[in-house]
């Protein structure tokens, strides 16, 4: 398994050198990988039809008890064949499709590793791995997006791609945290039984919110839904791949994977039905006033992804019924029907519905695959879209009767113009009068039809066979989905009831709709134009100069080039938090110390602290020089009567050597003047104290407790008997910490050519 | 002793923080001056202050007798003094250079990295 899921990344690494060598052929032979992994997956759907669920354990991290664990049931065996299967002729088809691009072999690499994140994202048990699966799909969606980079629309659309998806992508992370804190577990497969005690939890509001911001914004729910059409500046079979099939369903995957643990509750409902009807019939307002071929097809997918958000919302059997049903009908036939987008921009050059007519003389073939895959999207007898579309209608019929009444009337609305939209994808293009293309039409290629053909032959398949579906992987699916066991029962005919009425109902309407398809464009536009200057996409760029906006006032803030308040900023960041933590957590009043007080340390410490005081009010820089000294000979003297001799002296060397300098160097330098304004001085004057007393505080504090016994004792014991030295000041210094000496002579050697440097570069300058 | 060590502690940080809060160049100099002394006595302080018990051993002996000062302190400030004693160095000779270039010593007239 765990080879299944990383094949796809190894080929990736060699994608480009095979592809060079089949030539032609490199699609046909790369798509050798997902074939395989097709049919590898699909051998296992007797036993999860006859188990449910396998579990397959990989240790990644032991250390830290993170665990590469893989959870194959039927709504994860549903995905991992589709992906794999559907990817098999995505591949195929791009070798057609982009045969004279130059990036093609790139093409492949990214293709391959996405499809191996996919995997991974929907067969990982791990919450963490899902997670990285889950941004991989990002980024490499990010890629393929802007695979054309020099097309500066491609670019802009696939960083709206990534910001949205990325975006949901960290409130994902957060609630998945959350969720393992309420599950207590970061795997899916025991989180699955721990429903009750998840939904009781505390954090299930927040951990819910979350997780639904990350599934909507991947899964284009509105008001997020604006990034999926414009992703299609995409390559046509990352279009049909990517953001019909398989990625975006990534959102849809999760809510239905989680919903034994999350759902059943009102908020679940609410969300989950009300923002999938939404997305619904914003889909498909969306996809009737669209005229371009790949724009119509993508909000047809938003429509979908909304009603398959619905559909898990419901919760009822009927309801996880139908999503599965819908989940594997909408990818046969949205795939085709991509392809099949992509085939005739490839062969016509047009990608605007209103430029082709006429072409079933020369694209027998495609008019016919896109006939079948149109007849499924509008869900007409006997495909397998209609099997669906009859669930659909059932499933909203029985809601819950808090959302029964706006999901049914906006699953009708959203029926009837699909069916219309349906109309214009497989009927506009092939019949009607024809229209001149830029390039001369003929038949496309086997690559460019395999994948059309087959994708709508299942459709046709399971529409006929819906029992087929069914028994191998849909019931099994349904269960995940819902938690127990679900009765599917699907088929073609069930009798005239109310789901089979709305269906003619949403039949009737649609053709009429099509067949006055400009004048109701026109309505809407007329009504939504005014509007859309308002919509979640202009609230996009809106956040985007916001960002750019806060990023130039907190720069311009803190980089403001001034090193004081640099200095500020800091000080006062650090007398604040630490004087905040010792209030509030260490309340201890620290009791001064006065023992062992003699009249010649006192005068020591008085001439200290006056030689500094002087320092900095004094103008004279040899009196500044000279009291410095002070400073620093005081400091000498301390260190001698407290038992550091060696300190002293070297400290005594050192302040001589620095007087030395500071007297060389000083009438170089400028004056000492006073620049700064009185207001300023005093704030200087308060933070300046304010630290000096923090530190006053925390030393007294330190005297009085210690936490840990210091490390001393070792070098005290072990001076003589290990380093054969005496004074072991010294011996810590060569020997036990000679590493630290070695650097501090690293930085003095360091400071030296720096100082150096600066002389000669001056010589140098004057000789110019 | 302890107390009044802390204050001086505390002290010599307060001047060498408003010296390094200050426009002038040269004042920064003498913050960072007076802020390293600080440093030192801080780390030297908070160890523990003993008196007439340097960490010797004395001869014969393989540990020394009774308790002695924190070796360890002493070797990190022994360390400190001679860093930023090369730092000052550096930072001396920086400043001096700057200043020839620029003939400014008001650090705000210092803003560019043009001249």
């Amino acid at each position: 398994m765990l080879l299944a899921v990383l094949s796809g990344f190894l080929l990736a690494f060699v994608a480009p050198w095979l592809a060079r060598a089949a030539g032609r052929y490199s699609g046909w032979l790369l798509a050798l990988l997902p074939a395989g992994l097709t049919f590898w997956f699909a051998s296992f759907l007797p036993e999860v039809a006859a188990h449910g669920s396998i579990l397959f354990e990989y240790p990644w991290v032991p250390g830290l008890d993170v665990g590469l664990t893989f959870y194959l049931d039927g709504l994860s065996l549903l995905f991992a064949l589709l992906i794999s299967g559907i990817g098999t002729f995505i591949v195929i088809y791009a070798g057609g499709y982009l045969a004279d691009h130059p990036d093609l072999r790139r093409f492949y690499v990214v293709i391959l590793a996405f499809m191996a994140s996919m995997l991974g994202l929907v067969l990982s048990s791990n919450l963490i791995a899902l997670f990285v699966f889950w941004e991989l799909t990002s980024i490499t969606s990010y890629l393929l997006i802007g695979f054309d980079h020099e097309d500066e629309k491609a670019r802009k659309a696939a960083l709206q791609g990534l910001i949205v998806t990325v975006g949901g992508g960290l409130a994902l992370m957060a609630g998945f945290v959350l969720l393992a804190m309420a599950g207590g577990s970061y795997e899916l497969a025991e989180l699955l039984h721990e429903g009750d005690a998840i939904r009781d939890h505390a954090l299930y509001l927040p951990l819910l919110l979350l997780i639904l911001f990350g599934a909507f914004t991947k899964s284009a729910q509105v008001p997020f839904h604006f990034w999926l059409p414009n992703a299609m500046a995409a390559p046509t079979p990352v279009s049909a791949y990517l953001h019909s099939a398989t990625m975006v369903k990534a959102g849809v995957y999760l809510l239905a994977r989680l919903n034994p643990s999350l759902g059943g509750t009102d908020a679940w409902l609410l969300l989950l039905s009300l923002f999938g009807a939404l997305t619904m019939f914003t889909g498909a307002v969306m996809a009737i006033r669209s005229t371009g071929v790949k724009r119509m097809l993508a909000y047809s997918t938003v429509m979908a992804l909304g009603t398959l958000t619905l559909l898990i919302g419901l919760g009822t059997p009927t309801a996880a019924a139908a999503a599965v049903t819908f989940l594997l009908a909408h990818s046969l036939y949205k795939g085709a029907l991509f392809l099949i987008a992509g085939i005739l921009d490839h062969e016509t050059g047009c990608k605007d519905f209103r430029d082709l007519g006429g072409l079933r003389g020369k694209l027998p073939v495609t008019a016919a695959v896109a006939a079948l895959a149109a007849l499924s999207l509008a869900g007409i007898l006997p495909l397998f879209g209609f099997v669906a579309k009859e669930l659909l209608f059932e499933s909203v019929i029985g809601a819950p009767w808090i959302v029964v009444a706006p999901v049914t009337l906006l699953a009708l609305a959203s029926a009837v113009l699909i069916v219309a939209a349906a109309a214009v994808v497989g009927i506009r293009p092939y019949f009607g009068p024809t229209v001149p293309t830029p390039k001369h039409p003929h038949e496309a290629p086997p690559a460019l039809l395999a994948g059309p053909v087959t994708l709508a032959a299942l459709g046709l398949l399971f529409g006929l066979y819906p029992a087929l579906a069914e028994h191998q992987i849909l019931a099994a699916a349904a269960r995940a989905v819902h938690g127990a066991p679900v009765e599917l029962n699907l088929a073609l005919w069930h009798g005239f009831n109310l789901p089979l009425l709305m269906s003619l109902v949403s039949l009737g309407l649609g053709l009429w709709v099509f067949s006055r398809w400009e004048f109701v464009r026109a309505r809407f536009d007329r009504h939504l134009e005014p509007r859309e200057r308002f919509g979640p996409e202009r609230g996009y760029e809106l956040f985007m100069e916001g960002i750019v906006r806060i990023s130039d006032w907190q720069t311009r803030l803190l980089q403001n080039g001034y090193l004081r308040y640099y200095i500020l900023t800091i000080v006062i960041t650090l007398v604040a938090l630490t004087g905040y933590t010792l209030l509030t957590r260490y309340p201890v009043v620290p009791t001064p110390n006065l023992a062992g007080i003699e009249i010649h340390l006192l005068a020591v410490a008085l001439m200290t602290v006056l030689a500094a005081l002087f320092a900095i009010i004094t103008h004279s820089r040899l009196g500044a020089v000279a009291l410095l000294g002070a400073v620093g000979f005081g400091v000498a003297l301390v260190f001698i009567l407290f038992s550091a001799p060696d300190v002293g002296i070297t400290q005594v060397l050192v302040e001589t050597l620095t007087v030395i300098l500071l007297v060389l160097v000083i009438f170089r330098l400028p004056g000492m003047y006073a620049l700064s304004r009185p207001r300023a001085r005093y704030r200087d004057s308060g933070v300046a104290v304010a630290l000096g007393g923090l530190l006053v505080w925390l030393l007294l504090l330190i005297q009085e407790t210690r936490f840990f016994p210091s490390i001393s004792a070792y070098f005290i014991e072990n001076s003589q008997p290990l380093a054969h030295g005496r004074n072991i000041v010294n011996v810590i210094l060569v020997d036990f910490r000679a590493l630290d000496t070695l650097g501090e002579i690293t930085v003095l050697a360091l400071a030296a050519v720096g100082v150096y440097a600066m002389i000669k570069l001056r010589a140098e300058d004057r000789q110019k | 002793m302890d107390t009044i060590m802390a204050l001086v502690v505390g002290t010599l940080y307060a001047t060498a923080l408003y010296m390094m809060l200050r426009r002038s160049i040269i004042k920064l100099v003498i913050g960072l001056i007076l802020l390293s002394n600080a440093a030192n006595l801080l780390i030297f302080t908070a160890a523990g202050l003993t008196t007439g018990a340097p960490p010797l051993v004395p001869d014969g002996a393989s540990a020394p007798v009774g308790a002695v000062a924190d070796p360890l302190a002493q070797a990190l400030i022994l360390t400190a003094i001679v860093i930023s004693f090369g730092v000052l160095a550096f930072a001396v000779v920086l400043i001096h250079r700057a200043y020839e270039i620029v003939k400014v010593d008001d650090m705000d007239q210092m803003k560019d990295t043009d001249t």
